[in-house]
């Protein structure tokens, strides 16, 4: 496999996991949207003796989500994708 | 009450304000070129720029705006406090580590890379200019009334006030000052609304289950559903998807991905931010609610109708006038280190992509370009002073959604694009950057908050007081269809270059 075609795939696999991590992120954040948009109700529905709604529980956890998916994306990053880049800029330098 | 509490107040903010110039004096020392300047040399550490991110994020609109709005109206801030972070992760997928390979001071040098400077260059100057103006008015608003409300001082005195402190530090400090203002500032920042919340916490066995269920006991079911603020639907999704997508386009935090050695310690610097910001949100929850209970909404509205006195209140019932007194600071501190953010990439899209790159086209002396930048800044700073004035009593959070919605439309579609899109050209960039910004702006004013609340007509035109779900899709399809209708060889082309440098840095 030649340099160019394995910049490719790291490269292709970085926007790949950013693009499905942000799907994830979106898909988090406008459903807590949509909930609160379109089915108040719901979101207003109580839970624990009426301390908590389930929209308030929904709120937190879209809150805990965003750290949690960007450490899930550097963990990745650092494990990965780094050592990829490094020996690919390895190479270069030796050409 | 708040009258009693100027003498901690004053000398909490006297004694930020004076550790802060001699951080400023300090780099000023070591602000000798452009990349000093514009970027702290490029020697800020992880953990350091995750606060600084962190600092330049939290404004005085999450502090005391969003606080206040969950002490007011219940579960409809608490939407507020989600919206605020979720451009973050989005951040770090997507643009902050080939935005640090491919750039030097600001995101136009990322968007201009493989395609023609002017045009792109203005446009993006263009674009910047109206969400750091926008901005602007909503942090010196806030700190206007803040101040009034707090010293006592009048609105016009502390704008003043502030326009000249932050003048002082990026003036003389530049990104080296700025930086340390932000990092001390989130510090602050972030150990005062923790110790509030645990104080407030210790009333209700530590347990927010408790503090909630007390909410509910004195509001009833409505504190914990949607209401008044979310009854327009649209209005929601549209706020939703300028928040999402303008964070990643705005550009005194893009700016802040310049300031790091390398793309890794970009990628770890917002993981650090998105983390502070978070636990910050999260803890306004408590703050609002515990607003709510034992200060009371009537008595937070009595002394400000936007309720953004709830979280000082919370302090003074908590901690008596000492502890008010140095939230009342710490809220200061805010806008000053924001309105320094702002002001400083303002200054680098006028010195380094408007007189750098195309009035001298590229060809420009260090020291020209530090001094070109130094009279942006002060005309920056006059300009922040007379929007200030000129929008006093506007509603703060409405216009920081709106400077979001221009970040989302204008800047992030063509960013995005750029480092991604081998077929975008410069006809598509520029027209995509300078459609969303003119759209946006125009629909801003034509919507109710504007039209009819500012300007005195019976009706809106425009029916959302956010434009970003109209102005965010009509960007990206700009952008495409003029990059397709007129194709650009040289572009497509210069991409596998970009591509390689985006990704493995500059050595590669």
């Amino acid at each position: 496999m030649d340099e160019r075609e394995r910049l490719e795939k790291i490269v292709a696999r970085r926007w790949r996991i950013g693009a499905l991590l942000t799907g994830a992120m979106m898909a988090a954040y406008f459903g807590f949207i949509l909930l609160v948009a379109l089915a108040k109700s719901t979101a207003g529905e109580l839970l624990a003796d009426g301390r908590v709604s389930v929209g308030i529980v929904l709120g937190a956890v879209v809150i805990v989500v965003a750290p949690v998916l960007t450490a899930v994306y550097v963990r990745w990053a650092n494990r990965h994708y780094d050592p990829a880049v490094k020996q690919l800029r390895d190479l270069g330098d030796k050409k | 009450m708040i009258e009693e509490s100027n003498a901690t107040a004053i000398a909490s903010f006297i004694g930020f304000v004076l550790i802060t110039l001699g951080i400023t004096y300090w780099a000023a020392r070591r602000t000798r070129t452009s990349a000093e300047f514009f970027a702290a040399g490029g020697r800020v550490s992880a953990l350091q720029n995750g606060l600084a991110l962190a600092g330049d994020y939290m404004s005085a609109a999450s502090f005391l705006g969003i606080a206040g709005m969950v002490a007011r109206s219940g579960f409809d801030g608490l939407i507020y406090s989600v919206g605020w972070l979720v451009g973050w992760p989005v951040m770090t997928f997507l643009i902050a580590e080939p935005l640090r390979n491919l750039g030097k001071y600001t995101f136009a040098d990322v968007v201009a890379y493989r395609l023609r400077q002017r045009p792109v260059r203005i446009a993006a100057a263009i674009s910047t200019l109206a969400v750091v103006a926008m901005y602007l008015i909503a942090q010196m608003v806030g700190a206007g009334n803040l101040i009034h409300l707090l010293f006592g001082l009048h609105y016009h005195v502390a704008i003043v006030i502030v326009g000249a402190v932050m003048l002082a530090y990026v003036l003389f400090g530049g990104m080296i000052a700025t930086t340390w203002v932000q990092i001390i500032k989130a510090a602050l920042l972030l150990l005062g609304a923790a110790v509030l919340a645990v104080l407030v916490l210790a009333k209700f066995g530590m347990n927010p289950l408790e503090l909630f269920g007390a909410v509910r006991e004195k509001y009833g079911d409505a504190a914990f559903a949607p209401g008044k603020q979310v009854a327009n639907r649209w209005d929601t999704i549209s706020l939703g998807i300028a928040l999402m997508f303008g964070t990643a386009g705005l550009p005194h935090i893009l700016m802040r991905f310049y300031t790091v050695p390398d793309a890794r310690t970009a990628r770890r610097s917002v993981a650090y931010a998105t983390s502070f910001i978070g636990f910050f949100y999260l803890v306004t929850f408590v703050l609002g609610f515990g607003a709510s209970v034992l200060v009371g909404r009537e008595a937070i509205v009595a002394v400000d109708k936007g309720g953004n006195m709830a979280a000082p209140l919370l302090a003074n019932v908590l901690g008596g006038t000492a502890f008010l007194g140095v939230i009342s600071a710490i809220a200061f501190a805010t806008i000053l280190a924001v309105v320094a953010g702002l002001t400083l990439s303002g200054a680098a899209a006028l010195a380094h992509d408007v007189w750098g790159q195309v009035v001298r086209d590229g060809k420009i002396t260090e020291r020209e370009q530090l001094r070109v930048a130094r009279i942006a800044t002060v005309g920056l700073a006059v300009l922040a002073i007379a929007l200030g004035a000129a929008f006093e009593g506007q509603n703060v959070a409405a216009i920081v959604g709106q400077a979001f919605a221009i970040a989302a439309s204008a800047n992030f579609p063509a960013l995005l694009l750029s480092m991604t899109w081998r077929k975008l050209t410069t006809r598509g960039a520029a027209a995509s950057m300078v459609i969303g910004t003119v759209t946006t702006l125009l629909l801003i004013v034509l919507c109710p908050t504007v039209w009819v609340d500012l300007l005195h007509n019976k009706e809106a035109v425009f029916p959302l007081a956010n434009p970003g779900i109209i102005t965010v899709p009509l960007a990206f399809v700009v952008a495409i269809a003029i990059s397709l209708a007129w194709p650009e060889p040289a572009s497509a082309k210069g991409f596998d270059g970009a591509r390689e440098r985006m990704h493995l840095g500059h050595a590669g």
